[in-house]
């Protein structure tokens, strides 16, 4: 077994420069399939990061279009229901519209109980629910743009005009990794008074209610009494678990993330065709070699076993570099694009995924060249010496 | 200095066909998505831009960024209405388009998975600012009535907007009458109904944009001073096709980065296959290399030999490449623009400049990866070469 693994290293590294180039292709190719995996898995983390105990009710026309604030009160008797909150996308720019994050009018108290994953220090919490004029940002988010408990945050509004100043009462902490740490809270209360002085016909409306329920598996039957309570109203609604309601923004941009599925496929593929090329050049090579082994009486099943364990050695080492450079990629990936991504994190199913497609690799690529050296007449291999 | 001949070096690809091809292969792969990416993000432009004609303009609420975040009242569209400047039509009417605009959430057809469209309350005179638009099936939904008309790509990808089906929202059963085709442009992904009637459905009572049409291009300036100078007016007008333009660019910047910067680094697997391939070339050929060089050949001509071999591989691969890319002209696709949250359907175009880009991004993988190999062999010592021979 040793001399096997002697014998394997020998061959694999005889054209140094040869194994090292293609060593760096496939590194290159794993790596970037990984990152590209990661990138998927971040689309979806809004939906991982969800809670089953939450539901979120919408217009049934689109998001866009807002409910009545008294529908609040009429939720809250619908059976199974154990507490409802409201929020409003707030759309702002801060300074300029590179720096999007998203931002959300709240009703505090009842928004911060229904997202106990949002920890926030006690005396913080006190502080925003006190403060009109106050919000919360995540760790992310604040790290991102230094912002200090105190600071003032201007935001110029696109869907509620003006420009609107806040002070920073508190920054929380997510309570996993999953959790989404780039987002700004403030009072919904602020944002309406001034509605009702400038805009009374756009007053007392909420973009979504976050419905808190009880049993996770009693989601659907509370969606459907929510639904059916507003049905033929001029305001019907669409509840959903707060995880299919993330998934519906996911699958608006599916053509994108095809596509990069699609690509991060393609790389290996071309990955495949690098290595095989280098393998058929081991082979044809040492056709000689292979000839003089059959002669001296080893099987053909020995030579395919000496090239396919070169291919998978070279395959392996590839893999493993690849999988230990993709987590400092990551981490420059996640540095540069700021808060696009709330969660950016490189799964153990990528990792996975990497080694074996390293494997897969290296064993697709030895196939051909391993066949055509185990058939190889023994006469032809040797005239190739002279 | 006398140069090998071309023939030579084509005949030596042809010689080891499965390693040129493999390799080529590669490369073709790496130039496909590089060429594909740049196609998409030309499309999502193209269909946007021409959305816009060049003589309307559009206005919007300040600030707002897109026509579902703005919102302009009745009174000021009938200012709007009342500015020098603006073109008449044909039946003596003022060519301007007061109309809602709204996001409907509806299923895609064969997934089931909704996404928003846009929907536009218009009339007469917003069809005539917009001459692209013709109805290909069906006829013009009626005034005043719960008909609409939907776009090309709406019938087809979305479900109940068909001719002859009916959708359901805000209330009522609309009762799709047309279908209409806008050459390609972003109307394609609209359904239109009547201005006056989407109002009373969705409960509102403004507008989100008004459109119009100056009488000559030049007249712009003395609008937007005249909107400016109005303190009764809250919105800010803009040429149609900056408007669109301005809409297609965060979706089509991010496409265009995230294809950029994933091509090179695909393009590194591609340059060290055709290195290797080049190093291979050049080993199997050692006793060649030593008898050009003994019947004279300079270092020079050898060099230039074998990085015109890899520049030929590199050439292969980015034609099949391309020609790969090309079969994606016909090709729909659908996804939602972040900056209208709406959906938006557009094909992938291919320009020739993106067929220059491509084919010189190829040839400098070929360049890059045949360099180092094309230099050793020029290097060899013409006894070691005849020796290994």
């Amino acid at each position: 077994m040793l001399f096997y693994l002697k014998l394997l290293l020998r061959n694999a590294f005889r054209h140094k420069l040869r194994t090292l180039l293609t060593l760096v292709g496939l590194v290159v190719a794993v790596s970037a399939f990984g990152l590209l995996r990661t990138i998927v898995d971040a689309w979806y983390a809004g939906v991982e990061g969800s809670s089953s105990t939450r539901l979120v009710s919408r217009s049934a026309i689109s998001l866009t279009f807002p409910l009545p604030l008294n529908y609040a009160q009429r939720l809250k008797a619908v059976d199974g229901v154990a507490s409802v909150s409201w929020a409003n996308w707030f759309g702002g720019v801060y300074i300029t519209e590179r720096n999007f994050f998203p931002q959300f009018a709240v009703e505090p108290a009842s928004y911060l109980a229904l997202y106990p994953e949002y920890r926030l220090k006690d005396e913080e919490r006190l502080a925003f629910i006190r403060d009109r004029q106050g919000c919360v940002v995540g760790r992310k988010l604040a790290n991102k743009f230094g912002w200090k408990i105190g600071d003032q945050i201007p935001l110029r509004g696109t869907i509620y005009p003006g420009t609107w100043s806040f002070t920073l009462r508190g920054i929380w902490d997510g309570a996993e990794a999953k959790t989404d740490e780039s987002q700004l809270l403030f009072h919904w209360g602020l944002i309406n008074e001034t509605l009702r002085k400038r805009y009374p016909g756009r007053a007392d409306q909420v973009g979504v209610y976050i419905i808190g329920i009880n049993e996770p598996h009693n989601a659907a039957p509370i969606s459907q009494r929510v639904d059916a309570l507003f049905k033929n109203s001029l305001a019907e609604t669409l509840t959903e678990t707060e995880s299919a309601f993330q998934l519906s923004f996911v699958s608006m941009s599916e053509a994108i993330l095809v596509a990069v599925q699609a690509v991060s496929l393609i790389i290996i593929v071309i990955i495949m065709a690098v290595m095989a090329n280098t393998m058929t050049m081991t082979a044809r090579e040492r056709l000689a070699e292979y000839a003089t082994l059959k002669a001296l009486g080893f099987g053909p099943g020995f030579v395919a076993r000496l090239l396919f364990g070169e291919s998978l050695l070279i395959a392996l080492v590839g893999g493993v570099s690849g999988l230990l450079l993709t987590l400092p990629l990551a981490a420059a990936f996640r540095a540069a694009v700021g808060t696009l991504f709330p969660v950016f994190q490189v799964s153990e199913l990528t990792m996975a995924l990497q080694l074996l497609a390293a494997l897969l690799v290296g064993a697709v690529a030895a196939a051909w060249p391993a066949w055509k050296m185990s058939r190889i007449s023994i006469v032809a291999g040797l005239r190739q010496v002279a | 200095m006398k140069l090998l001949p071309l023939a030579y070096i084509a005949r030596n690809l042809w010689v080891r066909r499965v390693t040129t091809l493999l390799t080529a292969g590669g490369m073709a792969l790496v130039v496909y998505v590089f060429a594909t990416v740049l196609m998409m993000s030309e499309g999502i432009r193209q269909t946007l831009v021409a959305t816009g004609q060049p003589d309307n303009v559009m206005a919007l609420r300040k600030g707002a960024g897109a026509e579902i975040n703005s919102g302009v009242d009745r009174g000021q569209a009938a200012i709007l209405e009342s500015l020098p400047g603006i073109a008449t039509g044909a039946r003596g009417q003022v060519l301007l388009s007061k109309e809602p605009v709204v996001l409907n959430n509806l299923p895609k057809r064969g997934s089931g998975k909704p996404s928003n469209v846009t929907v536009r309350g218009t009339s007469a005179t917003g069809l005539e600012l917009r001459p692209q638009v013709q109805l290909v099936q069906g006829r013009m939904f009626r005034p005043g009535s719960s008909e609409i008309v939907t776009g090309r790509a709406v019938a087809e990808g979305f479900q109940g907007a068909a001719l002859g089906e009916t959708l359901r929202f805000a209330g009522r059963d609309w009762t799709v009458v047309g279908v209409f085709d806008s050459g390609r442009t972003g109307f394609d992904s609209e359904i239109w109904g009547d201005a006056e009637q989407m109002l009373q459905a969705f409960r509102r009572n403004a507008f989100s944009s008004i459109v119009f049409r100056l009488t000559d291009g030049s007249q712009f300036e003395a609008v937007t001073k005249a909107i400016a100078a109005d303190p009764r007016l809250t919105v800010e007008a803009k040429p149609e096709i900056q408007f669109y333009a301005e809409q297609s660019e965060a979706l089509a910047t991010f496409i265009s980065i995230l294809g950029t910067s994933l091509s090179v680094i695909f393009s590194i697997g591609a340059i060290v296959g055709a290195m290797i391939t080049m190093f291979a070339a050049v080993a199997q050929r050692t006793g060649e290399i030593g008898t050009l060089r003994a019947l004279g050949f300079r270092r020079g001509a050898v060099l230039l030999a074998f990085l015109c071999e890899a520049l030929l591989l590199a050439l292969v691969g980015g034609l099949l490449g391309l020609l790969a890319a090309t079969s994606m002209q016909a090709v729909n696709i659908s996804t939602t623009n972040f900056q209208s949250f709406a959906e938006l359907a557009f094909q992938f175009k291919l320009t020739g400049r993106i067929v220059w880009q491509t084919l010189a991004f190829a040839l400098f993988m070929g360049l890059l990866g045949g360099f180092v190999p094309a230099w050793r062999a020029s290097r060899m010592k013409i006894v070691d070469c005849l020796r290994a021979a």
